[in-house]
């Protein structure tokens, strides 16, 4: 259920998102969502990718600052209010959201939303038990 | 280990009369041999003669670095070029480089005070010396070298530079004792670390890191990283080069000065009033065995304290304490003194930062600007900006609360600050540019 995020440190120069998403690329990674956060000086760009393992590796090797975190996607209906439901049943279990991101599928009837939260487990068990469908990790990644 | 029993526990009253004795000579000897002291002591109106006592030192004028720029090359040699046999010259980052000439005995005595300070770090025959200090001009190389040989141990010239080969001659070889810069040190450690060797199963047990100021927080990173213990070695190459002193492994508190061939003084930089003893302040050494290049009271800009009471090793001559920063290193920053030394010492507080620092100064209108560059490394980061902008805001905060300085702080990628083989580069002043 959980979702491997890499999360990359990238200074404010030009180019920079250029080359990470070069060394991803000439190693066939694919990404699949992305995020990117960013200060004055510096960025947080989030990705989710078709092999989180080889992709931390080929950026450690190129030098680049990574780590893992955990995140979870849901399935959210592409209709009004359909996010405000998720963020009630969140709100009433004491979960924080850390931040989120969405994008939409490909086939065009949900949106899918990555969410990142301060105790991922304790919003797993609230939103299964409220009925709300968390996406196999398989299926993001294969998004 | 003490290498000589008879000069380094010489009682303090037999030592002080040696001292004077020895003042004497060198005084009458550079007054009849060397014209910028000759006018110097006559601009003063002293003469050789009025020097008494060790408390008439202060009477005599400095020397500064200027002094020796002034004199390039050999204006200040106090003995005919036929007996000097071997010059080294610093690295004049600054103008011309300053010169240096040794005569036989200057090389004798050079090789036996970095004898005495190897034993000193707990080093002795049968250790193998990785002497990755600069052989050439710079005194580091060939000065930690034949004090190494004297002892009885086995050299390795390595020199600087070539780090990878560094570390597989120091894996093959079984190198005991590493001679560098603190910084290098722990470069060698990060190269280690990328190469997959660790470094701290190589046979190392001792560095002897000098040639740069560094903190006390360094050393714990540097004996950490390295499993080693780190001896701070303190040298000038106006008054000698490496070996004018060193810590001793029993201690580990403070540099003892080799007072049988220099007196250290403290003085105020602002004054060039000696200050009691105890007291923080600009160091300055007068050589008292030195035939090539004799020094009367050179202003050494090094900030540091004397401390005279007597050391659990034995020896008996004065310490200084770890050097807190050169008084031209020092920056001014909004009227505020800072020294790179202090600001060290805030990171390394932080849990995960790394010694990888820069600091830029730049002039905005009236005001000083200080932006302190940090390293981001996969301890410190997190995916999360909060939580980096938390550890900006507490470098930031530590640093007003320490230093009385609001700076920039900026987070910047994993090895992007230059890495040094040599001195590093702390400091970066866009400020002189524009004045």
């Amino acid at each position: 259920m959980k979702v491997e995020q890499i999360s990359i440190f990238i200074e404010n120069k030009s180019g920079r998102l250029a080359e990470v998403t070069g060394v991803l690329g000439d190693n066939g990674i694919n990404i699949r969502a992305l995020s990117l956060a960013d200060t004055s000086d510096f960025g947080i760009l989030r990705l989710i990718v078709d092999d989180s393992e080889k992709a931390l590796k080929v950026l450690r090797e190129q030098q680049f600052t990574v780590s893992i975190t955990h995140v979870i996607g849901v399935a959210v209906p592409d209709s009004p209010g359909g996010l405000t439901t998720i963020l009630q049943i969140l709100d009433k279990s004491g979960v924080n959201v850390e931040y989120m991101y969405a994008f939409v599928e490909r086939s065009g009837d949900n949106a899918v939303i990555i969410f990142r939260f301060d105790d991922i487990d304790e919003a797993i068990t609230a939103l299964a038990n409220n009925g709300i469908n968390i996406l196999p990790s398989e299926r993001i990644t294969s998004i | 280990m003490i290498w000589n029993d008879d000069f380094e526990t010489l009682p303090r009253e037999a030592l002080k009369s040696l001292q004077l004795k020895r003042l004497q000579q060198t005084v009458e000897k550079v007054y009849a041999a060397v014209p910028f002291y000759r006018n110097c002591f006559d601009k003063s109106g002293i003469k050789p003669a009025d020097i008494k006592s060790l408390d008439d030192l202060q009477r005599l004028p400095f020397t500064l670095k200027q002094d020796m720029r002034d004199s390039y090359p050999y204006g200040l040699f106090a003995v005919p070029l036929e007996q000097i046999v071997r010059i080294h010259a610093s690295s004049g980052t600054t103008g011309k480089p300053t010169v240096v000439g040794y005569s036989r005995r200057d090389i004798d005595n050079w090789t036996e005070l970095m004898a005495r300070s190897f034993v000193a770090a707990g080093t002795n025959r049968g250790d193998i010396i990785h002497n990755a200090y600069g052989y050439g001009l710079f005194t580091g190389g060939l000065g930690a070298h034949y004090g190494a040989e004297r002892v009885g141990a086995s050299v390795i010239p390595m020199s600087g530079g070539n780090t990878k080969k560094q570390l597989m001659i120091m894996h093959d070889f079984g190198s005991t004792v590493l001679t560098c810069t603190p910084s290098y040190s722990l470069y060698l450690a990060e190269v280690a670390a990328d190469e997959g060797i660790d470094i701290r199963q190589l046979k190392l047990k001792v560095g002897i890191l000098g040639a740069e100021p560094w903190s006390e927080n360094m050393r714990q990173e540097i004996e950490n990283k390295l499993n080693i213990k780190a001896i701070d070695i303190y040298g000038l190459s106006e008054i000698l080069g490496p070996g004018v002193g060193i810590e001793c492994i029993e201690a580990q508190n403070g540099l003892h000065i080799w007072e049988d061939h220099f007196i250290p003084e403290i003085i105020d930089p602002e004054t060039g009033e000696v200050l009691p003893d105890g007291e923080k302040g600009e160091l300055v050494i007068t050589t008292i065995t030195k035939e090539g290049i004799p020094l009367i009271r050179y202003r050494t800009r090094d900030i540091t304290r004397l401390i005279k009471e007597p050391c659990i090793c034995g020896r008996t001559h004065a310490r200084i304490e770890r050097l807190s920063g050169r008084s031209d290193d020092m920056m001014i920053i909004r009227g505020v003194n800072v020294f790179p030394s202090q600001i060290e010492s805030v990171l390394f507080n932080i849990e995960g930062v790394e010694p990888h620092y820069q600091l830029i100064i730049e002039r905005d209108g009236n005001l000083d600007t200080l932006e302190i560059q940090v390293e981001v490394n996969e301890q410190t980061f997190s995916d999360e900006i909060k939580i980096l902008q938390g550890l900006s805001n507490k470098i930031k905060k530590d640093i007003k609360d320490l230093l009385g300085v609001t700076c920039k702080v900026r987070l910047v990628e994993p090895k992007t600050i230059a890495r040094s083989e040599g001195k590093a580069r702390r400091v970066i002043d866009n400020r002189q540019k524009e004045s």
